[in-house]
């Protein structure tokens, strides 16, 4: 088995081509002090079906930069790519799951916020975006609280139909900003299984944030671990299918692995 | 992903939900009030300067069934509605303008700051200048009053709304007029709400005031002119008379509009508390 992490964080060895390239991009926030530098110079891409998932500790910027995948902030040098074409304002293509419980719209229901996604984010007429609501709003486990309103569900509930109405637009790549955080850990995990199976079924591919060890392994194909102030690349790993499974061999192996790579402390929040 | 099972839900009986409203503390509120008036213009003794409760409410009749309360109230509402929904409509506007563009935003953090803080009727006499005396000067100084608050309002709400429900928003691709409409208004309508309350109220307090400075003349005034002839013929109870109206037109509109009004919308929506 290949132990050493390869440092450069750029793909070589997949042959599709990409369908989100960052190139040597850094993205700073201007304060008050000064010009604070969250991210520099990274530089990686994701190939049609895979599921990359961003890990570090806090701070290291992996917001910044799903921010800048979804169109929501400008990267202060260097370029993002999606298809080959260089990205610009947010996008349905580009549909983003956070970690916050108030991305729902309050006065929609649950199918209404689904629903309405899907005639804003894909000029849908409304009866279809309806039956497409419903389908996945059931797919997700929600079929009993179509018509409630936000304010009236827990928040794993909250994160199912900000899920669902992510899939329900078929992005052409998903960004998923640390959405299970906020929950408590057998949620989480339960959470993740669901995702993981969601993603398998559909084929999507996915760019995932996370500064948990074992939620970057049970969800992603491949992790890139970031160090903190400014954010760089530190390293990659590719997650084999069968390693996924938890308690396997392969899982402890590539989670020791990261562990020493990447955090020097020993994991804490480890579930 | 496996159903989420909806909780069980106990149904609370009726008379307790009833308790459990705000309607019937109100109405004990008001009957106090009512008596302690009652009593304390027995007590003065003096129809001059405090009538009782029943002789206001005896005026407030004879002038309802004379037809002439009505009549002035429908003309100070006509007058208050135009005003309003001109003000809001213009606050609509320059917010949105606001929320869209930088220099929206510098012109109504300027404007505001200088306007609000100017009583509609200072403006009085630029609006006679202008209009004469009549309804578009009342609409006019009607018009500031409820512009500059709402506007406030309204602006203080769309940038309280929370940056992830903004992000939401623009991940649909909504830009423009319709991210405002769509995302930054319902997000921000507990605000826009109390503006609007607010706007209500100075709107009317204007009106009031200026009805009662210029006159009009006697066939065509509101409100405002039914107390200022009472009070110059010194019936007293004619003027709570029609303190009084405005008061029950206000207390209507409250209870009767702002209040469905809240329910239907922020309530619902678990924007503010029951
Ligand atoms: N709006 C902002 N203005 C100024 N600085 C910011 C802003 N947002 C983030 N930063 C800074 O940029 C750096 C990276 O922040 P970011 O939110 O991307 O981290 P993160 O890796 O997502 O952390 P976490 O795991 O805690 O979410 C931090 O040092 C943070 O203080
Ligand atoms: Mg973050």
């Amino acid at each position: 088995m290949n132990v050493a992490p390869r440092l450069t964080g750029l793909v070589g060895d997949t042959a599709s081509p990409a369908l989100l390239e960052l190139d040597h991009v850094s993205i700073s926030y201007p304060t008050p002090d000064g010009i604070l530098t969250a991210v520099e110079d990274v530089s990686f891409k994701i190939a049609a079906g895979e599921r990359l998932v961003l890990l570090g500790p806090s701070g290291c910027g992996k917001s910044t930069l799903l921010r800048a995948v979804g169109g929501f902030l400008k990267p202060s040098a260097g370029e993002l790519r999606m298809n080959g074409r260089r990205i610009g304002a947010p996008g349905p293509d580009r549909m983003t799951v956070f970690q916050e419980f108030d991305q729902l719209l309050p006065w929609r229901t649950v199918l209404g916020n689904v629903r309405y996604a899907l005639e804003r984010g894909k000029s849908m007429p409304r009866r279809d975006a309806e039956g497409i609501a419903r389908r996945w709003l059931e797919r997700v486990g929600l079929k009993n609280f179509v018509d409630a309103f936000p304010h009236t569900l827990s928040g794993g509930m909250k994160q199912r139909v900000a899920i669902a109405r992510a899939f329900a637009l078929e992005p052409a790549l998903l960004l998923m900003d640390e959405p299970f955080a906020a929950l408590d850990a057998l949620t989480r995990r339960q959470m993740q299984d669901e995702l993981l199976k969601l993603c398998e079924e559909t084929g999507n591919t996915a760019l995932f944030v996370t500064h948990g060890i074992d939620e970057a392994i049970r969800v992603g194909t491949r992790i890139l671990a970031l160090t903190p102030h400014p954010g760089r690349l530190a390293a990659t790993f590719d997650v084999p299918p069968e390693t996924r499974a938890r308690g396997s061999s392969g899982f402890g192996e590539l989670e020791r692995r990261i562990q020493e790579t990447v955090f020097s402390a020993p994991e804490v929040d480890h579930v | 992903m496996s159903d989420i099972t909806a909780p069980k839900l106990v149904r609370v009986p009726t008379w307790r939900r009833a308790l459990e409203g705000t309607p019937w503390r109100r109405f004990v509120i008001l009957a106090g009030l009512a008596l302690a008036w009652e009593l304390y213009a027995r007590w003065l003794d003096n129809a001059l300067l405090l009538p009782t409760l029943g002789a206001t409410l005896s005026a407030l009749w004879s002038a309802v069934l004379s037809g002439e309360l009505p009549n002035r109230a429908l003309t100070s509402l006509r007058v208050l509605i135009t005003g309003y929904a001109l003000g809001v409509a213009v606050a609509a506007v320059l917010t949105t303008l606001a929320a869209l563009s930088r220099w929206g935003n510098e012109a109504l953090g300027l404007l505001t700051s200088m306007f609000n803080p100017l009583p509609a009727i200072a403006l009085l006499p630029i609006a006679l200048l202008w209009f004469g005396v009549g309804t578009p000067s009342l609409i006019f100084v009607i018009v500031h009053s409820v512009l500059w608050p709402v506007a406030l309002a309204c602006y203080g709400g769309f940038l309280a709304v929370p940056p992830t429900l903004r992000m939401a928003g623009r991940n649909l691709g909504l830009s423009g007029g319709r991210f405002v409409a769509e995302i930054l208004v319902p997000a921000a309508f507990p605000q826009i709400l109390s503006g609007l309350r607010i706007g209500w109220a100075f709107a009317w307090r204007t009106l009031i005031a200026a009805e009662l400075v210029f006159g009009v003349s006697a066939r065509s005034g509101g409100i405002g002119w039914f107390i200022y002839t009472s009070r110059a013929q010194l019936e007293t109870a004619s003027v709570f008379a029609g303190l009084l109206t405005v008061i029950l037109i206000g207390l209507l509109v409250e209870g009767v509009i702002f209040r469905s009004l809240t329910r239907i919308t922020v309530q619902r929506w678990g924007q503010v508390q029951t």
